[in-house]
């Protein structure tokens, strides 16, 4: 067997770097590009404007491409890049400068753990990879499948606490250090919650690996085998602790404490041009990739029942052929995956709206009731869930004993 | 407690400390905007919608029918200026930006007019007071249209030829009725009285303006 061969070390490589290319370039920074258009356009329907609608592309014979306005982020950028890099004179140069980038890169390297779809199948020509993995050899689509998966996701997006801190001190301005200051006491105090509510779905399913949560998540509700349904029903009380912690990890509106435009502006009030799109890109990918980890958990990944997902595995066996390109074989199996992985993104995209919603419909909180709000509230709860999940679970296991 | 003050006990109840409730209320208030508006805006029945906007350059919202707009002056049946050079509206304007300088007519009936009449639109508060005061109904302002933007502040102040360029000839009489007009108004056929009450106003009786305004 070469390198490049199916299964060798250069596949693997090189299957690892599609992977990434897609869910970076394919998925995370468009979708998250876009989402800065759409929240503006559907705050605007929520509030009875039209939103940015204008920005377009001129074609040939004078007629211009508006899509409904969806350029006006490629302007943003272009506005952005155009700007003066403007660093205060008594900023720290270098943390300064980097800044921006500790705030965006967590949101991006956490995506490593995400599945985003069924196995696919590379060799086999015939099979469709459905829920019960036929394949013999199937390429993951995931990133990295690691065992420590969720904490992983804890460790790597705790960092971003560094970005809006650092940003905060390094601007040499007591309003950004202000509201550096606060963005560590938030993103802190919400980090313990949301690991607890991470905890009872850990309980329920017995393992940390997104990508074998969504496995098990085969049913939205099974009576006979509870552990195969979707953690919404499992972990109710959970997902909705999660989803708060996630809301509060992103420092957006109910939580936007760290930014405080009426009040203190926050940490990036020193920041023009890109590096001020750094952070505000940032946000929208936090958005995006807790999302992620909130349908992974709790909403079966790709997964749309069995039901649904048999049939479509049924339908690309006995309806789709293979495609036969001279160099290449595309499978059913393969469009099977690819499928899945659009089912999947219209999760993804409900829950970013979901997120978008609550943005613009809830009044933010003042800074002492987030804190109540985070170490008296929401943590005593998030306990409570994970010692009444505990017994439940010991119970049940003694009961079928 | 002089003032009546309304104490509120909270934390209030179990219902409101969750905040799950009112939450779902408000997404739910937010969602149905949202749902509304934009599945009116895709399938094209703005005007079922509840979207308030107005796009400017396409569309534009019409003016009231009152708006004064920017000034302009009236001519005579010959094309020159109705003005006569009286200074009633320099005098009036409280914001002083009527500037007239009075030459002599070639008319003798006439006697003055305007060798200079400008108007800085960029003082004038719109009041319509000049308007009010004319005698003669040369200026006016009821063009509707807005004061035009420039690049030089010189440029706002509207001179006589561009004052009389947005102007038409005027339908009143040129120089009023006259100082005897008392009996030319009666001379003036009258409709006869139809049933007991005249058309306008009881028979004889002083102007009706106040009883009317009082209504």
């Amino acid at each position: 067997m070469s390198t490049f061969d199916y299964g060798g070390t250069g596949f693997q490589a090189i299957e690892a770097i599609v992977k990434i290319l897609f869910m970076v370039l394919g998925f995370l920074m468009p979708l998250a590009s876009i989402l800065t258009w759409l929240e503006r356009r559907q705050s605007a329907m929520m509030q009875d404007r039209l939103g940015p609608k204008r920005a377009f592309i001129p074609l040939p014979r004078g007629k211009r491409l508006y899509l409904w306005g969806i350029l006006h982020f490629v302007a943003d950028a272009l506005k952005f890049i155009k700007k003066e890099d403007y660093v205060p004179s008594k900023a720290h140069k270098f943390l300064f400068m980097w800044a921006p980038i500790m705030s965006m890169a967590p949101a991006l390297i956490v995506a490593a753990i995400i599945p985003f779809g069924a196995p696919l199948c590379w060799g086999e020509s015939q099979q469709v990879v459905g829920y019960d993995n036929a394949c013999s050899h199937p390429v993951g689509l995931q990133i990295a499948r690691l065992d420590i998966g969720l904490l992983f996701y804890f460790a790597i997006s705790s960092l971003s606490v560094y970005g809006a801190t650092l940003a905060g001190w390094a601007s040499h301005n007591k309003w950004a250090m202000m509201g550096g200051l606060r963005a560590s006491s938030q993103m802190m105090s919400y980090e313990v919650t949301m690991g607890m509510a991470v905890l009872g779905a850990f309980l329920v399913y017995g393992t940390l690996e997104p990508g074998a949560i969504v496995e098990q998540q085969s049913h939205i509700l099974s009576f006979s085998n509870w552990g195969s349904s979707w953690g919404i029903f499992m972990q109710p009380l959970g997902f909705i602790l999660f989803l708060t912690a996630a809301i509060a990890e992103t420092k957006r509106t109910p939580f936007d404490i760290p930014e405080g435009e009426p009040e203190i502006i926050g940490y990036f009030v020193e920041y023009s041009g890109m590096r001020f799109g750094l952070f505000f890109l940032g946000e929208f990918l936090e958005i995006v990739t807790s999302s992620a980890i909130m349908v992974s958990l709790f909403f079966g990944g790709w997964h749309w029942g069995k039901a649904i997902d048999s049939f479509l595995a049924e339908f690309f066996t006995a309806h789709i052929p293979n495609i036969n390109l001279y160099f290449f074989v595309i499978t059913k199996g393969f469009l099977f995956s690819l499928f899945t992985i659009f089912l999947w993104s219209i999760k993804i995209f409900v829950f970013c709206m979901f997120q978008l919603l609550i943005r613009w419909s809830l009044p933010r909180f003042r800074s002492d009731q987030l804190l109540r709000l985070g170490w008296q509230r929401l943590l005593p709860i998030s306990i409570a869930n994970v010692v009444v999940t505990a017994i439940v679970i010991l119970v049940a296991q003694s009961w079928s004993r | 407690m002089a003032v009546g003050v309304k104490v509120v006990n909270r934390p209030g109840s179990l219902s409101q400390q969750m905040f799950l409730p009112a939450i779902a209320e408000g997404l739910g208030v937010t969602f149905r905007h949202f749902m509304k508006n934009f599945f009116g805006n895709v399938t094209g029945r703005r005007a079922k919608t509840d979207i308030a906007t107005i796009e400017y350059p396409e569309e534009k919202k019409p003016y009231p029918e009152r708006f004064r707009g920017l000034h302009r002056l009236m001519l005579r049946d010959d094309g020159q200026v109705r003005c006569v050079a009286c200074m009633m509206c320099p005098t009036v304007c409280p914001a002083h930006c009527i500037t007239i300088v009075a030459e002599e007519a070639p008319d003798g009936k006439i006697e003055k007019r305007p060798k200079i009449f400008e108007i800085d639109e960029l003082r004038c508060v719109v009041c319509g007071l000049c308007a009010e005061a004319c005698p003669c109904d040369a200026i006016r302002m009821d063009s509707s249209e807005h004061a035009h933007p420039t690049y030089r502040r010189v440029d706002a102040i509207l001179d006589k030829e561009e004052l009389m360029s947005r102007g038409t000839t005027s339908t009143a009489v040129q120089g009023g009725v006259g100082s005897f007009w008392r009996e030319k108004v009666t001379k003036a056929p009258q409709t006869p009285p139809s049933g007991d009450v005249a058309p306008h106003g009881p028979p004889g009786g002083p102007t009706p303006i106040a009883s009317a305004d009082r209504k």
